[in-house]
């Protein structure tokens, strides 16, 4: 759900603008003060992995693909603040390399997949591990990340006039609870494969 | 030890980048999707603010399409890694002391 140049009024994309570079220098302060030596191949990986498996788009139904976003993943591995800059790495490589995701709305898609995706995801993960078991709490995270981002996109788009808040909200929620299936299947199966191989690698 | 987890996850991504993403959906994403049944996707038909040197995935100049996309996946993942490999030296560094 990468937004592009023209969808976000100017007053919207300003303030994600903000937010975005605020939310970030926090996160980066941060991960400075807890990143450990060996979580770094980890970052390079985890970026790289992301990348790849964002250009990976799977059909759902009615003519509509979707792709992961990597947020809980991202958090999962490196924790919620290393996770938010690993997919915020992806979000601006993919605007100013690849034109996916306009620039003015950079901000925007950091908030909704980096901030929303990547540290809510964590939020919600460690709400439910304890009582659902990691694997579970993995998936019901990463399927909620997708939903929310979704649906803080419809408010972007709707405050913004390009659409109204009744048609989108269903529109972008209800297509993204599909996706969601998939980002949650995915990550699910990821996770569930460093732990066979690798547990230690787990953000405790 | 970390050397080979570097080496194998890295692996996995390019392999998924260069011989996957040619064969992934071509079909809207949701966002797109909404923004097509809702009539807003014209809006998007602005020129961009900034040109991309590698723009929707495919290495200009390269006819074959499937071609075209392995050979962005294969440069995007590389850049990627090596930026996110970076970002974690620097950030590191501190807690090397």
């Amino acid at each position: 759900m990468h937004i592009p140049d023209g969808f976000l009024a100017p007053q919207v994309f300003g303030s994600l603008w903000a937010v975005g570079v605020g939310g970030l220098a926090l996160a980066l302060k941060k991960t400075k003060e807890i990143l450990k030596d060996k979580a770094v191949p980890l970052m390079g990986v985890t970026a790289a992995f992301i990348f790849a498996a964002q250009m990976l788009n799977f059909p759902i139904l009615g003519g509509t693909s979707g792709h992961l976003l990597g947020g809980v993943l991202a958090a999962v591995l490196l924790g919620p603040y290393a996770g938010t800059i690993v997919i915020s790495l992806v979000l601006i490589v993919q605007c100013l390399i690849f034109q996916d995701g306009g620039l003015t709305a950079l901000g925007a898609n950091i908030f909704n997949m980096a901030f929303l995706g990547a540290m809510g995801g964590y939020f919600i993960y460690r709400l439910f591990r304890k009582k659902t078991g990691l694997i579970i709490s993995v998936g019901l995270a990463s399927w909620f990340s997708v939903v929310v981002a979704s649906f803080a996109c419809a408010i972007e788009l709707a405050i913004s006039g390009t659409s109204a808040l009744s048609i989108v909200i269903p529109a972008m929620v209800g297509i993204h609870m599909l996706i969601g299936i998939g980002e949650a299947i995915i990550t699910c199966l990821v996770i569930n494969f460093v732990l066979r191989v690798r547990p230690d690698l787990i953000y405790k | 030890m970390d050397k080979r987890m570097i080496l194998g996850g890295l692996l996995i991504a390019l392999s998924l980048a260069v011989f996957v993403s040619p064969f992934a959906s071509s079909w809207p994403d949701g966002l797109e999707k909404v923004a097509e049944d809702k009539d807003f996707i014209d809006l998007a038909e602005v020129q961009p603010l900034v040109s991309s040197p590698i723009p929707d995935y495919a290495w200009p100049g390269i006819k074959d399409e499937r071609l075209a996309t392995s050979v962005a996946g294969l440069v995007g993942t590389l850049i990627i890694c090596g930026l996110g490999l970076s970002l974690g030296y620097l950030l590191s560094a501190k807690n090397k002391r």
